[in-house]
């Protein structure tokens, strides 16, 4: 594998589809996704040797295989995110559990499986993959490993490729200790954090600006919120389905205490521990396999830098209307193509930037909100997030790439939208910084 | 109320000296004649890494949008919850921006696009100051 860059990518950048006017995709419809494999969901890990985020990355990538129908020998590609942290790290005080380390084949980092995810760890205890010759680790999300096994089975690195992404979280709050709990203060957070600091301020101050500029208000989210939670629950891989099977009602919303207002409980993704994995192959492979492929028309990245110290609403449009431009070029179609839109939602207030970059439904900037107070749902005939996104799943940043793959494949059950799915889009996480997108299709054309 | 004390490096040094003389410095480089903040060790416009200077600023500018933080994640800041927390857009290059609590705002009676203007404040662990803002009335 090549030497990691320093966010732990050993992705080369030429791999992205970072630009505007590319062209069509040279792979269009040449390469599908087949297989899912999704671990259990759980708040917390609990401490135990069979839910230890490696042992649930292993079941992942086994359902995953299964679901594909593949054998494992014919396994040659792995695409993985060695990060697995929600935010929780492992504290530098705490005992690794050796006997639970060492029910696994090991390395030489004890918090291999536990708290990281290497290649190494996870072949070791995959004996059954004895042809894996193409390996990428990928940075942060899903839509990042996806994007390289795309492009990496289209360029023929790999013929059936795995791609795995992992979340564990672990006892206690994060984000309150560190260099937050101390007097001063070194590091890119000297610059905001004498004035203080929470997660989804960024978000807050420019969905604050959006109210603004368009004349909207906080309230008008309420229709994507309780959407978003009731495609949740008819999410069985999902978090709030398995443990918290609640309605999110309007009250609800709308009464939860502020965060960063106006972000509130609700729109910050609950953290939970979790695996999913994919299976990427082919599309002359995939007419062989046991699910209908879901094809992959184009993917594209945006690598966008903002200029000053906080990302503006301006720029986080600017980079949404391009990422837009580009998916749908690289696609060959047009916004008016799309069934449904799985952008990403966590946090839930820049749904609305993404969905409006794209031009989903005829949306322009400004207009998203209104969108939300028509017939977002299922039944409808624009589909706004139907995976429920993190919101009604819990985070991951993956559910919108899995919910997407099974629309296409038409076994979303019954989240499946009542309109053909024909071609949807799905990606994340945020404008600008480090985002990957997919177009699926259900045909190659 | 008390809030954390940046610790300066060899590269940011200036900007916080300037801070500590009252005064509001943003690297500039000279070759594409552009701002960038925080600062880096190149342009992010040209690349240059041996034209970057720092210029003074007029210490005027509007509240570009803001937030009020209930459940921040700085030990130092949670005795002040709820708080306004803003960004400030610099009157040289509305794209360059800065953070504020807005000393003198009640909480979330803020008015975005008001005009504000510089005041340093003494963080209590070093004694270095930070830039705030104030509206101008």
């Amino acid at each position: 594998m090549p030497t990691p860059n320093r966010l732990g990518s050993t992705a080369p950048e030429s791999i992205f589809r970072s630009q505007e006017g590319l062209g069509v995709w040279e792979h269009k419809g040449k390469v599908a996704a087949v297989g899912i494999g999704h671990s259990p969901t759980a708040r917390r890990w609990d401490g135990t040797a069979e839910n230890t985020i490696g042992a649930w990355c292993l079941m992942a990538l086994r359902k995953a295989i299964d679901d594909a129908g593949v054998p494992p020998e014919e396994i040659d590609g792995l695409v993985f995110l060695p990060t697995t942290t929600t935010g929780a790290h492992w504290p530098a005080d705490r005992p690794i559990p050796m006997d639970i380390v060492n029910a696994y084949e090991t390395t030489d980092d004890p918090l291999d499986g536990i708290a990281k995810l290497t290649d190494t760890w996870l072949l070791k205890n995959m004996p059954e993959l004895t042809n894996v010759k193409f390996v990428m680790a990928g940075m942060d999300c899903m839509s990042n490993a996806i994007a390289i096994a795309a492009q990496a089975v289209g360029d023929g690195m790999a013929n059936n490729c795995l791609v795995l992404k992992a979340w564990h979280n672990l006892e206690g709050r994060y984000s309150h200790g560190g260099a937050n709990a101390e007097e001063t203060i070194s590091g890119n957070q000297k610059w905001s954090n004498p004035y203080g600091s929470a997660n989804s301020w960024g978000t807050a101050q420019q969905f604050q600006r959006y109210l603004w500029k368009y004349g909207k208000t906080k309230e008008m989210m309420t229709p994507f919120m309780v959407n978003s939670r009731r495609n949740g629950l008819m999410f069985p891989e999902g978090y709030w389905y398995q443990h918290r099977p609640e309605e999110l009602t309007e009250e609800d919303y709308l009464e939860s205490r502020w965060i960063a207002k106006p972000a509130n409980l609700f729109d910050n993704d609950i953290p939970i521990h979790t695996a999913a994995a994919y299976l990427i192959t082919t599309a002359e492979r995939a007419k062989d396999m046991k699910q209908k492929p879901a094809y992959i028309l184009n993917h594209a990245a945006d690598r966008t830098i903002q200029r000053g110290l906080n990302q503006t609403l301006e720029e986080a449009q600017r980079s949404c209307a391009s990422t837009g431009r580009k998916l749908l070029e690289g696609a060959g179609i047009s916004a008016s193509d799309l069934s449904f839109e799985n952008m990403y939602d966590g946090f839930s207030l820049f749904h609305v930037f993404h969905m409006e970059g794209l031009g989903f439904a005829g949306v322009k900037e400004g207009e998203g909100l209104d969108l939300y107070q028509e017939d977002i749902s299922i039944e409808g005939p624009h589909p706004v997030s139907p995976s429920g996104g993190n919101v009604g799943s819990g985070r991951t940043r993956f559910w919108m790439h899995t919910d997407s793959i099974q629309q296409i494949q038409g076994r979303a059950g019954d989240r499946q939208i009542r309109i053909p799915a024909e071609i949807g889009v799905s990606g994340g996480p945020l404008p600008l910084y480090h985002s990957d997108w997919i177009v699926w299709g259900a045909s190659p054309d | 109320m008390p809030k954390q004390s940046p610790v300066p490096d060899e590269l940011d040094q200036p900007f916080w000296d300037a801070c500590n003389e009252e005064r509001l410095v943003i690297q500039n480089c000279v070759s594409c004649d552009r701002l960038q903040h925080p600062p880096e060790a190149e342009c992010f416009g040209c690349g240059s890494g041996n034209e970057l200077e720092w210029r003074e600023m007029s210490g005027r500018g509007r509240i570009h949008s803001y937030g009020v933080v209930y459940d921040n994640t700085v030990a130092l800041r949670i005795p002040d919850q709820p708080f306004n927390l803003a960004v400030i857009e610099l009157e040289e290059d509305p794209e360059i921006t800065l953070v504020s609590n807005l000393p003198g705002v009640p909480l979330d009676e803020v008015e975005i696009g008001a005009a504000v203007t510089v005041i340093f404040e003494e963080t209590p662990a070093t004694g270095q100051k930070i830039p705030e803002w104030q509206v101008v009335e």
